[in-house]
């Protein structure tokens, strides 16, 4: 698969003088699972927030030849660059069907929105086999589990045909089998999709990242592997600060999940 | 289950048809008829109301200016019809030289003026729509915008007597595109033409609910942002049906013209306004028949008991307005919803969606 990578550079933010991002780049391929972390007020979600549009950003982010910054959201939504929201958004009254048909209406004449829905699009069939909630499309979204919800973003993401997903804490909240379960989906729709995760979950990082980013006080303080990352004395320092050493050692203690992502990523 | 629901509100729809169609012209006296027919008028408009409001969440405090749109495209129509060649009489009154000012004249075209009534409505709510979503006015700045165009309306008319008749109005219309108006026959098909317009856009107003655009609709009412998130213009979906609603609105304005026999800036002014959204509150702004049933019950109450005690009335209708949104929020609609619910499970309570389901199922 040959689809257009993600490219940002020389991301900045500022609010009012406050520089929030302050001069990011890094790049994001279909194929992988890029992670962006950082300790609060790094700057992750604003990086999300100007590539989507939703915040002004100067710099550039660029989907293949498609420049994002400067674009409406709905434009640049139908560019194939989705979201989530670190609190679950769906639409709690409406049916987990309606929900995704909606979602898939993107790709609809305005006319064909006149007439009720006949039967369920194919593209949401894979995407509920895929989420494992092929169980519930009549359920009202509201009641489904924390979990559930989640997995609901994230097909909706995919019955949009998103080229790009950006995840803004997918697991918070979730056991751990749902992280699990997230954590293989991701690897699964990363196959053909650009997946950016941004999570504060480092254990998860750990088992599912294919590569990562760090962020600090708004600026790019190391890139590279899991294992690059946290050999990075820079990351040790700042982001695990002066308890650094001793959390390396308990960062060390997974490497067999990564050994696992990098070779699932290789087929 | 979830499948038939549609095609029991839409029998639904076809038992009310029956009643003002067929029963209401065989039991009620001509002046009841008349009555209920100015019902219909104000249902028309609230049915636009229940859409853009307990759907798309607009509070839309100012349809008394697309009401005026109609009705007043009607009257003049009608006016120049009474007078003939002449110049209306309220006209001579205050100038007998003046001539027929310039923006009467196309009124005399019948076709002009059907298609004022459909097209202005729709031109006028599109630039304020497109002007106010775009630039994501909502909530009480939204309200408060529609109602002060309303005021701004009505205080233009008023001042303007010799061109619109001012706090007078426009009355004394003596045919309707060439019948006799006083006809009891002809009254009679004036009412049918009102209740038919009411059905249809009932009708209407039932396909946008099971239609994808009211799912999206009802997403862009609860989550603006998401929606955009999910590649839509949420302005562009409250256009759509803010227009469909002034549209209505204009065409219960029109059809109140011929029914009632005058209109009046007092008839789309502030308070008009205000008692159309009361009368759809009450009813039930989510559910397809609550603002109809609410909207004609209010104007049933207006000339029932506001005319033989017309200052406890407004009380009547101000309390009744309280204990429904204290203890109400979706309507007298949402009852018997609430009644299955109790006995059933005590604790639930229904959220608007299923309400207005399950009562769609109670009435038919």
């Amino acid at each position: 698969m040959t689809a257009a990578s993600l490219v940002v550079t020389d991301l900045r933010v500022e609010f009012s003088g406050f520089v929030a991002v302050g001069g990011v780049s890094f790049d994001a391929h279909p194929g992988e699972v890029r992670f962006l972390i950082g300790p609060n007020g790094a700057g992750k979600t604003t990086c999300i927030d100007a590539i989507t549009g939703l915040t002004r950003g100067t710099g550039s982010a660029r989907l293949g030849e498609q420049e994002l910054l400067g674009k409406q959201v709905h434009k640049i939504v139908r560019l194939g660059v989705g979201r989530t929201f670190q609190t679950a958004s769906i639409f709690d009254e409406l049916t987990v069907l309606q929900n995704l048909d909606i979602a898939a209406g993107l790709h609809r004449s305005s006319v064909s929105l006149l007439r009720a829905r006949r039967g369920i699009d194919p593209s949401i069939e894979r995407a509920v086999d895929e989420t494992g909630l092929a169980g519930e499309l009549a359920t009202q979204a509201g009641i489904l589990s924390h979990g559930q919800k989640q997995w609901l973003e994230i097909a909706m993401l995919l019955v949009q045909d998103a080229k790009v997903l950006l995840l803004d804490e997918p697991v918070a909240g979730m056991s751990h089998d749902e992280r699990t379960a997230t954590g293989e989906l991701l690897q699964r729709i990363a196959a053909e999709r650009i997946v950016l995760v941004v999570e504060h979950d480092m254990d998860f990082m750990r088992r599912f990242a294919t590569r990562v980013t760090v962020l600090h006080q708004g600026k790019v303080l190391s890139q590279g592997t899991v294992a690059e990352v946290q050999a990075d004395p820079k990351v040790q320092e700042v982001y695990l600060g002066t308890a650094g050493a001793a959390t390396t050692a308990a960062m060390a203690v997974v490497p067999e999940p990564v050994a696992e992502t990098l070779k699932l990523t290789e087929d | 289950m979830t499948k038939l629901k549609p095609w029991i509100s839409l029998s639904g729809i076809g038992v009310f048809a029956v009643l003002l169609l067929v029963i209401a012209p065989l039991v009620l006296s001509d002046h009841w008829l008349n009555n209920v027919g100015k019902y219909c008028c104000w249902a028309i408009a609230a049915v636009g109301i229940g859409f853009a409001w307990g759907r798309g969440g607009m509070l839309v405090m100012g349809q008394g200016v697309f009401f005026a749109l109609g009705a007043y495209s009607m009257a003049m129509h009608l006016t120049l019809e009474t007078a003939g060649d002449q110049v209306p009489g309220f006209m001579v009154l205050y100038d007998p030289l003046a001539p027929l000012p310039a923006f009467w004249e196309p009124f005399r075209s019948t076709g002009f003026t059907l298609l004022a009534i459909v097209l202005l409505p729709v031109v006028v709510a599109g630039i304020l729509g497109y002007a106010l979503f775009k630039r994501r006015v909502k909530g009480a700045y939204f309200a408060i915008l529609t109602q002060a165009l309303a005021v701004a309306l009505a205080t233009l008319i008023s001042s303007t007597i010799r061109e619109t008749g001012g706090d007078t109005g426009l009355s004394d219309f003596k045919y309707f595109f060439g019948f006799v108006l006083n006809d009891p026959a002809n009254k009679v098909m004036v009412y049918s033409i009102a209740a038919a317009l009411l059905i249809v856009c009932l009708l209407a107003v039932w396909q946008f609910y099971r239609s994808r655009f009211g799912e999206l609709l009802v997403a862009t009412r609860d989550a603006e942002e998401r929606v955009r998130f999910l590649g839509y213009d949420p302005a562009n979906v409250k256009l759509v049906a803010f227009v469909v609603s002034a549209l209505m609105a204009s065409i219960g304005g029109a059809m109140f013209v011929p029914i009632v026999g005058i209109i009046t800036p007092a008839e789309i002014g502030a308070a008009a306004s205000i008692l159309m959204i009361a009368g759809v509150a009450l009813g039930g702004r989510a559910s397809l028949f609550g603002p109809a049933l609410g909207a004609m019950a209010v104007g049933w109450g207006q000339s029932s008991l506001g005319s033989t005690w017309p200052d406890g009335w407004t009380y009547v209708l101000g309390l009744l307005f309280i204990v429904v949104i204290l203890f109400l929020p979706q309507g007298l609609s949402s009852l018997p919803a609430r009644f299955a619910a109790l006995r059933r499970r005590p604790t639930v309570q229904p959220t608007p969606a299923i309400a207005a389901a399950q009562l769609e199922e109670v009435r038919s």
